[in-house]
């Protein structure tokens, strides 16, 4: 089987975050960058259906030069190669322009079954696996936690409020991917050694042909407000705090 | 930092063996310290994920790999907070190289590759209860008979000894001295091979400890490593890469004290500010940093000449006992910043002051480092 994984770097989830002051995007300097860690689940998935059926696994990101080592760890996780499509031109850009990448190198690798992220931790849009599937014309199934797969169909389970639904898809499809799928595998000593020398193929955008001019902006990002200080009500009679308490949530939260 | 030393695959060991330890060892770690041992599965995990086996041949299931390898895994495995667990599972490091320096081919073929996969383990006994940096003056006596050595004598302090597989023992064939030293792989299950006794300790909970009995022990003479009386120099080549990684173990302890000190201070008021607010507590961080800066410096620039094949017998000593002081004065000062709460279990500091008393006594003591040093001075 010929299997795609799509992995996004992204700030680690403990990194703290600051805005720069022109609100442009984030400061970058002393962040750790990880794996998106819905990425890989859906790593996980190819390389268990790859153990399973046969066939390899090829890891595609779109992102800067650092991008590589996020591509490097799932190689050292047992992906056999990888592409980076590593441009400018696309640094922050948007979920389509992404997708779009993502594609022109996809439809090249000819393959049976694509994995995304169900979204991406950091600017959360949540888009660019349905954009994929769309620009590809093939089946999605989204924010799936369990997959099987039997006689060239996939079988998913997608949860949904109270219930959950079993969606049945044809091949090629794109899978994103959600908590509980599995438990990603930690890179063993061998795979990070045989990782150094597995290929990746580096690729612009004039080499994919495709238009960079991102079709959303980020206008301006700002950081959330300060929590304002909270509030402590004196007294020594329980009871008349307590209805001070009441009054308070009624009267100035106003959630009760 | 330190990107002279560490490159991206030293970056992705470090967060492998991160998320090893948050899956397989934070969430039982207190059980097993109480417990005094760790399960055998985690011999097999680990030895899954390549750890075991770093720095080894390929062909005897092992991952080659540079000095910075394993000062990576070193620095991170101890991140687990229990110098002991680290110890125990890494105990091969030691029990092995004799066995690649001195073995046949097919000593090494039996031996190294179940080690080395975490199916068996493999410990160094040389110690006894009459000495241990005094190896040329060991007691341990083995006599052969036809195709067999009969042993007897007893080992001590053997790190994991309560269910080692395979003991990589030194023992007496010759006359006194080193030339008199041969080294058997004493197999579980030869008749007259006991463990007489687990030891409890102050620290290293989860290590299992032993003192192992050889009783007219049997001992095929096929288990003989290398040349009878010649097996001084099996015990010796441990030796540097030991001392290095205790050194190694020692500011990376220091380290996670200090930054546990460093959280604790920040989150903890008394009268009315946090304790980093108070110059006595943030001074006493900032020596502490400098500790632990000046033992990693000192320990990565011989970690780099060990790499390189310079010997440097003088200054690995110098650096275990530098590391060790530090240490000590870090762990003491991470306690004193816990106050109460540094001298109680919840706290990892507890564990840490504890588990790194031994760095001055195991691997050679602090006094036969000061020796060694002394030696190679000239004096």
């Amino acid at each position: 089987m010929n299997i795609v994984a799509c992995v996004k770097q992204v700030p680690d989830t403990e990194a703290l975050i600051k805005v720069k002051p022109d609100g442009s995007g984030i400061d970058e300097g002393g962040i750790k960058w990880v794996m998106n860690p819905y990425d890989e689940y859906g790593v996980e998935e190819a390389l268990r259906l790859k153990e399973a059926k046969g066939g390899e696994v090829t890891i595609v990101s779109v992102g800067p030069a650092r991008a590589m080592e996020t591509i490097r760890t799932a190689l050292a996780m047992g992906a056999e190669k990888g592409v980076h499509v590593s441009d400018p031109l696309l640094d922050n850009t948007d979920a389509y322009t992404t997708a779009a990448a993502l594609a022109a190198v996809i439809k090249g690798l000819n393959p049976d079954i694509i994995f995304c992220g169900q979204r991406a931790i950091d600017d959360d849009s949540g888009q660019v696996g349905s954009i994929l599937a769309a620009i590809l014309g093939i089946p999605q199934v989204t924010i799936v936690t369990k997959l099987e797969m039997a006689d060239g169909k996939i079988k998913a389970i997608k949860p949904i409020e109270g219930a959950q639904l079993v969606i049945e898809s044809t091949l090629p499809c794109v899978i994103t991917t959600q908590k509980g799928l599995n438990e990603p595998r930690y890179a063993s000593l061998p795979g990070i050694m045989k990782a150094k020398k597995k290929p990746v193929d580096v690729k612009n955008a004039a080499a994919l042909g495709i238009a960079t001019e991102p079709k959303a902006k980020v206008a301006k990002m700002t950081p959330p407000p300060d929590r304002a200080p909270g509030k402590i009500i004196a007294g020594d009679d329980p009871a008349a705090k307590a209805a001070e308490l009441v009054r308070l949530l009624r009267e100035e939260a106003k959630v009760i | 930092m330190y990107n002279e030393y560490f490159s991206e695959s030293h970056t992705m060991l470090r967060d492998s063996i991160r998320r090893f330890i948050a899956r397989e060892i934070t969430p039982h770690l207190d059980k097993w310290e109480e417990e005094g041992i760790i399960p055998l599965e985690l011999y097999k995990k680990a030895g899954d994920a390549g750890f075991i086996g770093l720095g080894y041949p390929e062909e005897y299931g092992g991952t080659p790999g540079d000095i910075f390898h394993q000062v990576a895994y070193m620095e991170e495995i101890m991140r687990c907070g229990a110098v002991g667990l680290a110890s125990s599972l890494g105990v091969s490091a030691i029990a092995v190289p004799p066995i690649l320096v001195l073995g046949t081919e097919e000593q090494k073929k039996k031996y190294v590759p179940p080690v080395l996969a975490g199916d068996k383990i493999a410990v160094l006994g040389v110690t006894e209860p009459s000495g241990g940096s005094d190896v040329a003056n060991l007691l341990t006596r083995a006599v052969r008979k036809g195709d067999r050595y009969i042993v007897n004598g007893s080992k001590t302090f053997i790190t994991s000894g309560t269910r080692a597989d395979y003991v990589t023992t030194a023992v007496r064939t010759g006359g006194p001295g080193h030339k008199g030293i041969s080294i058997l792989i004493i197999e579980k299950g030869t008749p007259g091979f006991t463990v007489s006794k687990k030891l409890e300790k102050m620290g290293w909970w989860s290590s299992d400890t032993a003192e192992l009995s050889f009783q007219d022990c049997e001992v095929p003479a096929e288990n003989l490593l290398g040349e009878e009386n010649k097996g001084f120099a099996g015990i010796m080549v441990n030796f540097q890469k030991e001392r290095l990684y205790l050194a190694v173990e020692a500011h990376a302890v220091a380290e996670l004290a200090l930054e546990e000190s460093i959280k604790y201070a920040r989150e903890r008021v008394a009268f009315g500010k946090p304790l980093t607010g108070f110059q006595v507590t943030r001074h006493k961080l900032a020596e502490m940093a400098t500790l632990v800066e000046a033992s990693k410096q000192l320990n990565y620039s011989i970690a780099a000449k060990i790499g390189n094949g310079q010997p440097c017998f003088k200054e690995v000593c110098m650096a275990k006992n530098f590391a060790t002081k530090a240490c000590d004065r870090v762990v003491y000062d991470a306690v004193q910043i816990h106050g109460g709460y540094g001298y109680c279990r919840e706290y990892v500091v507890e564990r840490l002051y504890r588990d790194s008393r031994l760095f001055a006594i195991g691997g050679g003591t602090y006094e036969i480092m000061n020796e060694v040093i002394s030696k190679q001075m000239g004096l």
